[in-house]
This record gives structure tokens, C-alpha cells and sequence, in this order.
């Protein structure tokens, strides 16, 4: 590896890793301090042994019939349907909003009215209509994570050059071929940016939903610890539900590598 | 006019044997409503097949949309295109562009974007393999198929734009200023390859540019502009794109009495067809 002097060698990168571990080192030591020599009272603040000694055992056995893994896949589930629901529709739909006006003045005005409602306001409407089991958080998780998709998609299309476009048409391609050949793979940078935005907000609706009502979940666990008062387990939900957002998000971005190649280059 | 050293602008007008392909009659362009502007006015021309037509004026006297009408791309307030006899309605492959920036499709490779073009129009698999490795050897990129556009230089992308282009083997190639981005050596380096491919494959060419110099090492004629709107105010048959060969002796060439003396009558004719607009 040569010394890019804009990104700086090659050892420094390690070098911000190290940074970014001692960051955490020094919180969990303070953390560590605070429980067990300043002894804060263990309801406000677990020690660290005893959250770890709560994971392992939620683990192995069960909290409230369920497994920490089994809340945590029951939360999952719920996210990744919705999610992959919203881009099988959100993509094709905003990138059809881009390109043909018509489609665009359809949907735009439902997706802009309901886009900045806060999820929970009309949460209610859908366990209303659609009862309190998966369904209704489900289509809450899709509702929320199809805007973000929706408008990086239509956005992506205005973006792409006059001249690429014209280039296809002159080369002899179809309008549809058009979509699929120049269109899609152009937009695929800003899909990955909705989709990484979808996936954030849908996961802090899915918890928020699951509080509100669930018999399972991630988020349902933490509220449950809370009604009695194990901070224990409640430590334990928000740490796991912390590592698995940024693992979703890494996952997203290595996507992103893989099927972007070109993202940041002259082309 | 009478600046022009003996040289009336139609002096050396173009006459050929071979058949019109394209024929712009008194194209008109207007844009806009009440204070319409007008960036072309009463332009006509005839494309001769094999003529390397190289369309010169300053910035601003409609040369593009020139090029975006005769593409299909545009359509135009009055007059009409024809090609072959028949009016153009919109874009087709039997006139392909090439612009300024490569535009390439940056997932492509070199291969698969020459190979767009005939992939989108179902030209079976073989036939396209042939002619993609064809054209990709005449740019010289036989060995940068597989590259992508990011990882190939600024010229060597233009020069997987003049394949694309090309490979369709499509009766005009229409090109917007295609080396104005470029450095002074691969221009050079490109403007020999492509009077190449001219000399020996006979394509008919329309090329814009503002560049004097480059316009009389390219064409076969060269039809000077005014300024908006744009008119023609001058053509002239360039004679030089033989002798010049990319060589040393290409400076022997730019300083001869002919050279000069065409070259400065080309920017007098631009100077007060700009003049009479003011």
C-alpha cells in the first residue's frame, strides 16, 4: 500500500482503530468504577458483571418464554420482511416516479403526507385494523422504511446526466430497456443510501412498536425488564439492540462495496 | 468579408459526387415564449456520405442544439432534417453521439459498453462479440476490455466512447466538442486516430468544435458559424486533414502560406458575423 497523503498511510487507519477501542475501553472502565467502587445503586446502574452474568443467562435459558436470541429473531423477522417488502416496492416505484411525471404526481402526495407523521401516531389506525400480532408491525416497519427508499429513488433519477440517458436512446434502447440497463444500475448508489436510512428508521420504529404492544421482540423485553425493575436485562437489550443496528448497517455497506464499485471515482 | 485575403467565404465551395445523407433545410430554433430567444436561424446544409464536416463557431451560436436536433433530440420551431430523404422524428442508432465527457456506464467494462448498443437491439451474441473486439482493436483497448471506465485514463474513456459510438456502424457520427476535455497530447493522439478511422473506413462525420485548428486538421469542410443567432456565415473546403498526418511535418504543414492564410481567414468571418449581431 502506498502513502496516500489525502487518506493518510496505511498504519494510521489501524492507528484510528486503536482509537476507537480505547474510546470504548474507557467507557466500560468507567462504567466498571462507577458500579463497583463509587457503588451506584444497581438499579440505576448495573455493574458490568452483572449484565454480562444476565446475558449469559438469557442466553442458556429463557426471559419470559423466550430465549434473548429468539426475542432478538422474532424482532429481526419483523424488520427484515418489512424491509424487503419496501424495497421490492419502494425501489421500483420511485424510480418510475423519476422517470415517467404521471406516476410521480400519484404517488408523491401520499408518500410526502404521511412521511414526517411520527410511526406510532398512526400505529393505532393499524392495530386497529389489523390486530395486535405481527401484521399490523409489519405493515408499521414497511410503512416506514418505504419513504426514505421512495424518495432516494426518485431523487437518484433526476440526478443521472441528460446525455447518458440520451446515449442509451441513441444506442438503439427501448425505454423500458432504458429503466432496467441505464436507470437502475445508475440509481443503485442512492438506493443503498435509502436503504440504509430505511433500515435505521425501521429498526427505531420496530422497538418503539414492540413496547407499545407485543408479546415477544427485542424491544418488548426491554419494557417488560422495566415493569420489574431488572436493569440488568434492560442494559442487556439496549447494548444487543446497539450491536445488531451498526452489524445491519455494516452489512448494508458492504453491499453497498460490492455492487457499487464505482461510488467516489472519475468515471 | 473583404478581410479575407482573396478567400470569399464560398470560394472553395464543396461540391462531391457522393450522395446526401443528411440535409438540414432552414432549421429554425426558438426558445421560450414572448421574449423567445433564437439560437438558430435559417441554417441549411448538405451532408455528402463520407464527408468529414466540421461545424466551427464561438460558444453560444447554437452548435449544440444544431447537433440535438439532428440527433432526434430535439425538435426544431421551423425548417426540417432529412436523412436519406426521410424526416427525423427522433433518436435512432443510425446517428450516434459523442460527447465531450465519455459518458460510459461506470458498472460496464470497456467490452460490455461498446457492446450496449448492439446487446439492446438483440444483435445475436457471436455477431456482437465480433464487431465489439473489431472496434475495440481499431481504438487500440484490445488489452482494457475488461477494465472499468474509473480505472481507465480520461483518453482512453474517450476512446471507448469513439468505439460505442462506431460499432453501430450507423451512417452519421455525430460528435459535441468530444476532445475538448482532454489534454493537449491525447487531443493530438486523438485526432489522428480518429482521421485514421475516417481515411479508411469512410464514415461520415459531424463534428463541433471551437477550435480553428482543430476544425482544419479534422475536416473535409468546414462550415463556420456566427454568433446567437446562430447562421451560416461561411464554408470552406479544408484540404489540410490529408497532409496532416500526426507527424513532424505536420508544423511544416501549419506554417505554410495556405495554412495561415485560410486559418486567419476562418476567424476574420467569425469576428464580423459576431460583429453584425452586436
Amino acid at each position: 500500500m502506498t502513502d496516500d497523503l489525502s487518506t493518510g498511510p496505511r498504519g494510521r487507519r489501524f492507528g484510528l482503530w486503536a482509537v476507537t477501542g480505547l474510546t470504548v475501553a474507557v467507557i466500560l472502565a468507567a462504567w466498571y468504577l462507577a458500579s463497583n467502587v463509587f457503588s451506584a445503586s444497581p438499579l440505576f446502574l448495573p455493574s458490568p458483571q452483572s449484565v454480562w452474568k444476565a446475558f449469559l443467562t438469557i442466553c442458556a435459558t429463557q426471559y419470559k418464554g423466550y430465549t434473548l436470541w429468539q426475542h432478538l429473531g422474532s424482532s429481526l423477522q419483523r424488520l427484515m420482511l418489512a424491509f424487503g417488502l419496501s424495497v421490492v416496492t419502494a425501489v421500483p416505484l420511485g424510480l418510475a416516479s423519476g422517470y415517467v411525471p404521471w406516476i410521480k404526481a400519484i404517488w408523491e402526495p401520499i408518500i410526502e403526507f404521511y412521511r414526517p407523521l411520527p410511526p406510532l401516531a398512526y400505529y393505532t389506525l393499524l392495530v386497529l385494523w389489523m390486530g395486535i400480532d405481527n401484521e399490523s408491525k409489519v405493515m408499521l416497519l414497511y410503512l416506514a422504511c418505504f419513504a426514505p427508499i421512495y424518495v432516494a429513488c426518485a431523487s437518484a433519477v433526476m440526478r443521472i446526466g441528460q446525455n447518458y440517458l440520451r446515449n442509451a436512446r441513441v444506442l438503439g434502447a427501448r425505454r423500458g430497456q432504458v429503466f432496467l440497463h441505464v436507470i437502475l444500475p445508475f440509481a443503485l448508489p442512492e438506493i443503498f443510501v435509502g436503504m440504509r436510512t430505511a433500515l435505521g428508521v425501521g429498526y427505531t420504529t420496530l422497538v418503539a412498536a414492540e413496547m407499545v404492544a407485543a408479546r415477544s421482540g427485542i424491544g418488548w423485553m426491554v419494557l417488560d425488564a422495566s415493569n420489574y425493575l431488572r436493569s440488568d436485562i434492560i442494559f442487556v437489550g439496549i447494548l444487543v439492540m446497539g450491536v445488531t443496528g451498526i452489524l445491519l448497517d455494516r452489512v448494508i455497506r458492504l453491499a453497498e462495496a460490492y455492487f457499487v464499485p464505482w461510488k467516489g471515482k472519475d468515471y | 468579408m473583404d478581410k479575407s485575403q482573396g478567400l470569399t467565404p464560398q470560394s472553395r465551395f464543396f461540391r462531391s459526387d457522393e450522395a446526401v445523407i443528411l440535409s438540414v433545410d432552414r432549421l429554425q430554433m426558438r426558445y421560450g415564449g414572448k421574449r423567445a430567444v433564437e439560437t438558430l436561424d435559417d441554417f441549411s446544409l448538405d451532408v455528402h456520405k463520407g464527408e468529414f464536416i466540421c461545424i466551427l463557431g464561438p460558444s453560444g451560436c447554437g452548435k449544440s442544439t444544431l447537433l440535438s436536433v439532428v440527433a432526434g433530440i430535439l425538435r426544431p420551431t421551423g425548417g426540417s432534417v432529412t436523412m436519406n430523404g426521410r424526416p427525423i422524428t427522433g433518436m435512432d442508432w443510425h446517428r450516434t453521439l459523442m460527447f465531450q465527457s465519455p459518458t460510459l456506464y461506470p458498472w460496464l467494462s470497456a467490452y460490455d459498453n461498446v457492446a450496449f448498443g448492439p446487446r439492446m437491439r438483440r444483435m445475436p451474441r457471436a455477431a456482437v462479440d465480433e464487431r465489439v473486439r473489431r472496434y475495440l482493436e481499431l481504438v487500440g483497448l484490445t488489452e482494457f476490455a475488461a477494465a472499468k471506465p474509473y480505472e481507465l485514463s480520461g483518453g482512453m474513456k474517450q476512446r471507448v466512447a469513439l468505439a460505442r459510438a462506431l460499432v453501430s456502424e450507423p451512417s452519421v457520427i455525430l460528435m459535441d466538442e468530444p476532445f475538448g476535455a482532454l489534454d493537449a497530447f491525447t487531443r493530438t493522439n486523438m485526432q489522428v486516430l480518429i482521421r485514421d478511422i475516417w481515411r479508411k473506413h469512410n464514415n461520415t462525420l459531424l463534428l463541433i468544435t471551437h477550435d480553428v485548428d482543430e476544425a482544419l486538421a479534422l475536416a473535409s469542410r468546414v462550415v463556420v458559424m456566427s454568433a446567437r443567432p446562430g447562421r451560416l456565415v461561411g464554408m470552406f473546403d479544408a484540404m489540410f486533414s490529408h497532409p496532416l498526418t500526426g507527424t513532424a511535418e505536420d508544423d511544416a504543414v501549419r506554417a505554410s502560406d495556405e495554412y495561415v492564410k485560410l486559418r486567419r481567414a476562418i476567424l476574420n468571418l467569425i469576428d464580423t458575423g459576431e460583429g453584425k449581431n452586436r
